[in-house]
């Protein structure tokens, strides 16, 4: 094909529809939203993915105003009404204590949120660093780096995180910090490979050539290139991370009772699983739901953000 | 005049994306005799794509209609997959670009070639073996005792391709279809390579598609030669006359070649004409 | 031919050897050449030849290399600096692999500026794309909208744009349609008249090499077989067995005889 001269006088846009599609932008800004405007077009095709953005958006926005949403408050016990069965006063009933499940399950979701969005927050850039660092310099750096990396990913991560907890002493603050020292050596494995093979490519050498140090390769075009699988991979492990926090709460080692964390929730619903399902059950839906909501969004990610499709 | 080996009548090809439809192959026709028709263009004119709907192997996105697509009788259009897979190695093979992307990395080129011929061929170990041995002599491999236990990654760029022609050829095909097949592969021996495709077609009497990039090499190479531009066929005519070549696009395209025999100081930029898309084609010297 | 003493890149006895030990391989053996300035030097020859090695350690991509790379009479250091970087660039192979994925062309011409500290930014951005012949429109775009032949443009302004000497050219065209070519292959010539560059190429087809370059030199494996002059080609007048048959094979296709 020929180099097209393309007609810069054409009429401005009028409406944000025609400034998304106009085939020249002219300006950084419109460009890189247009690029975004056809990853999210890509995005939209994926059914799957787009449930689990809309399941997470909910409980984002649950999250939010919970206050608002909740009809009890949480902490009230009322050892009168015990254990009742979902009613249109307790509409997903109440617990041992008699607090209201439905209004406990809001507040948790801001728990959960909270852990699983800190720690990818740490996880990502420790993760990315470690791994850019070590693909891209190589040598002694490489491997020192990767043995650490192999120390960590030896134990499994639940039992990681046990150990730092039982070390710390039990909290949210605390499992936040446990999970997150558990969850990033998989990301730095995978940073790094994906560095391996683009420090091999023509646009590092081109870089190279124009005189760049190394940190300025490895921050302005190795990171960038990496961020799409650590972003995909990083949602991916949202799922884990909240089963991990649930986990801890569970044995409880994370949130501590009276918080309505999840798996604190479900651990305190264990005694009375026979009688009383449903002080068990919903939490633990509440955890499946979301972690599958992180999955399928996960997925459809990998799918609109893989650099392979261009 | 007898059938044609294969005859396509108005093929179309669509791609349908999330923006747009692409018309990428647009009404052409041609057939194609017990001879070698290449077919040159530049990228995105449809070359491969014509290639690939004649084995029914273009990808889920493509929409691919015609009026007739026969071979040897059969009728292309309908036939079930099932059918395709019958004939597509059978009778028609396909000979793609770049062997060490088309072999299997992790068996031996032996086995590759027996297995192809055992695909078609209800054939004992042994006689497959001896087949597969006979075929790579055929390409000229000297030693092909010791070829054969040789695994792809061990073997050069042009070694491999003469094992792909050999893998291809030994259903004995009616019609072989070539995508690019030696574009990956030095000049020196590139020509090794055609002059066994060359032979082994003449000796089998076989139809050879030739899609290639290079039209001096077309020219040297085929007997006649379909230039398309934008998906349409520009222009059908015998090799020897591409030189001689009526079509503005195809004296275009043959005029921004540098020549070593012809120094020039700025070569010749084609110009596109947008009747081309529509206007009239030249068959055979005769604008239709 | 006149002599001068204005070497502008010059090597002694580059040998590039890969691996170590028994397994080891000489890519590039004892390879001597030099480039006048203003001149065009094209490397020719078929892939393990050794000729994309020899431009790669030029280029300082790979520093292990023995001999001596002389740059202006002065041996230059097996790790390259900044100032060598802004008297010579390359363009490679592969437009589709050599520009950033996700780098906007402003964004890569500008890094070049950053990193070189050259001042007005805006005003050389416009310059260079103008000069390759893609214009403002093409500044906010990313590689994926641009064909082929735009991004090896883009490739050759990220190069030019801070105003070096000599050019490294890796098979510019070998991955372009023949009109693309043909259009790339005008820009460069036009361009090394107008800024009076040095252009060192490489590649595999004699019809390109002899177009843009006045001498040439005949690559296999590892070694120069001979040098000579673009009109000395044309006129077929080569030495060895070997350029005499590459020279064969290069204008078309001759069915071969086998003797069986």
């Amino acid at each position: 094909m020929t180099d097209k001269i393309i007609d810069n006088s054409a009429p401005l846009p009028t409406t944000i529809g025609e400034w998304l599609r106009a085939p020249v932008p002219t300006s950084p800004f419109q460009a890189r939203t247009q690029q975004l405007w056809l990853k999210w077009w890509r995005l939209r095709s994926n059914a799957s993915a787009l449930f689990g953005l809309c399941v997470i958006l909910a409980i984002l926005a649950v999250a939010i105003f919970a206050p608002l949403l909740a009809t009890h408050d949480i902490f009230e016990q009322n050892l009168a009404q015990r254990l009742m069965r979902p009613s249109a006063i307790h509409w997903l009933g109440t617990d041992e204590l008699g607090r209201d499940i439905y209004s406990r399950l809001l507040f948790g979701a801001r728990i959960t949120l909270y852990i699983a969005c800190l720690t990818a927050i740490i996880v990502a850039p420790i993760g990315l660093l470690i791994g850019t660092s070590a693909g891209y310099i190589g040598g002694w750096v490489d491997i020192v780096l990767m043995r650490i990396v192999d120390i960590f990913l030896a134990f499994p991560s639940l039992i990681l995180a046990l150990a730092f907890v039982a070390a710390l002493g039990p909290g949210i603050q605390n499992a936040i910090i446990a999970i997150s020292l558990a969850s990033w050596p998989p990301i730095a494995r995978l940073a790094r490979a994906e560095t391996l093979t683009i420090r091999k490519s023509d646009y590092i050498s081109a870089i190279r050539l124009q005189g760049a140090s190394p940190l300025r390769i490895i921050l302005g075009h190795i990171v960038p290139m990496c961020m799409s699988s650590v972003v995909v991979r990083v949602t991916l492990n949202m799922a884990a991370i909240i089963l991990t926090a649930a986990g801890l709460g569970f044995l409880g080692l994370g949130a501590q009772p009276p918080s309505p964390e999840w798996g604190t929730m479900l651990s305190s619903g264990r005694e009375f699983m026979l009688t009383n399902w449903w002080i068990a059950a919903i939490p633990g839906c509440a955890i499946l739901l979301t972690s599958l909501a992180f999955n399928l969004l996960g997925d459809g990610l990998r799918d609109v953000l893989d650099p392979r499709n261009g | 005049m007898a059938e044609p080996l294969l005859r396509v009548e108005n093929l179309n090809v669509n791609f349908h994306t999330a923006q747009r439809v692409n018309h990428a192959v647009r009404g052409i026709s041609f057939s194609i005799g017990r001879e070698k028709v290449g077919i040159v263009g530049e990228s995105g004119s449809g070359k491969s794509l014509t290639g690939r709907s004649v084995l029914k192997l273009t990808a889920k996105a493509a929409k691919v209609t015609a009026d007739r697509m026969s071979f040897d009788g059969i009728d292309l259009l309908e036939a079930s997959e099932r059918q395709m897979r019958t004939i597509r190695g059978n009778r028609i093979s396909m000979i793609m670009q770049d062997p060490k992307f088309s072999l299997n990395p992790l068996m031996r080129v032996g086995h590759q070639i027996m297995e192809a011929y055992r695909l078609h061929h209800r054939a004992t170990v042994k006689i497959a073996r001896e087949k597969a041995l006979a075929m790579l002599e055929a390409v000229h491999i000297r030693n092909p005792d010791r070829v054969f236990q040789l695994l792809p990654h061990e073997v050069s760029g042009g070694m491999g391709q003469r094992i792909m022609i050999a893998m291809m050829l030994i259903p004995e095909p009616d019609l072989i279809i070539a995508d690019e097949p030696t574009s990956a592969l030095d000049v020196t021996v590139r020509r090794q390579v055609l002059s066994i495709l060359d032979e082994l077609i003449t000796r089998r009497n076989a139809g050879l598609m030739f899609i290639s990039h290079d039209l001096n090499l077309v020219a040297d190479f085929c007997d006649r030669v379909l230039v398309m531009y934008a998906g349409r066929i520009m222009e059908d005519l015998p090799a020897s006359e591409l030189h001689n070549a009526k079509h503005p696009y195809t004296q275009a395209l043959l005029e921004s070649l540098p020549r070593i025999d012809r120094p020039v100081d700025m070569l010749q930029i084609p110009t596109r004409d947008a009747a081309w898309l529509n206007g009239p084609v030249l068959k055979s010297g005769e604008w239709v | 031919m006149n002599v001068t003493t204005d070497k502008i890149i010059e090597t002694v006895g580059l040998t590039v050897a890969f691996g170590s030990g028994a397994t080891s391989t000489t890519a590039v053996n004892d390879v001597s050449f030099f480039l006048d300035r203003g001149e065009a030097f094209g490397l020719i020859g078929e892939s393990g030849c050794g000729k994309s090695t020899i431009l790669r350690a030029l280029a300082g991509l790979n520093p292990d290399y023995s001999g001596s790379i002389l740059s202006g009479n002065k041996e230059v250091g097996h790790r390259r600096d900044k100032a060598f970087f802004r008297r010579v660039q390359m363009v490679f192979q592969d437009p589709y692999a050599s520009l950033h994925p996700r780098k906007m062309v402003q964004n890569v011409l500008l890094e070049s500026l950053i990193i070189h500290g050259f001042d007005n930014h805006q005003k050389r951005i416009s310059a260079a794309l103008d000069a390759v012949g893609l214009g403002s429109a093409f500044r906010y775009r990313y590689p994926h909208e641009l064909s082929g032949g735009q991004r090896q443009r883009v490739a050759i302004a990220r190069a030019l744009i801070i105003e070096p000497e000599i050019l490294l050219l890796d098979e510019p065209t070998s991955a372009l349609d023949v009109s693309v070519q043909a259009e790339i292959l005008n820009l460069l010539k036009t361009l090394r008249r107008e800024r009076g560059l040095t252009y060192l190429m490489v590649t595999h087809d004699l019809a390109v090499v002899t177009h843009l370059c006045e001498r040439i030199a005949i690559m296999h494996s590892g070694r120069i077989l001979e040098e000579m002059t673009v009109e000395r080609i044309r006129a077929g007048e080569v030495k060895e067995e070997y350029s005499r048959n590459f020279l064969a094979a290069s204008i078309g296709y001759k069915p071969m005889e086998y003797a069986s």
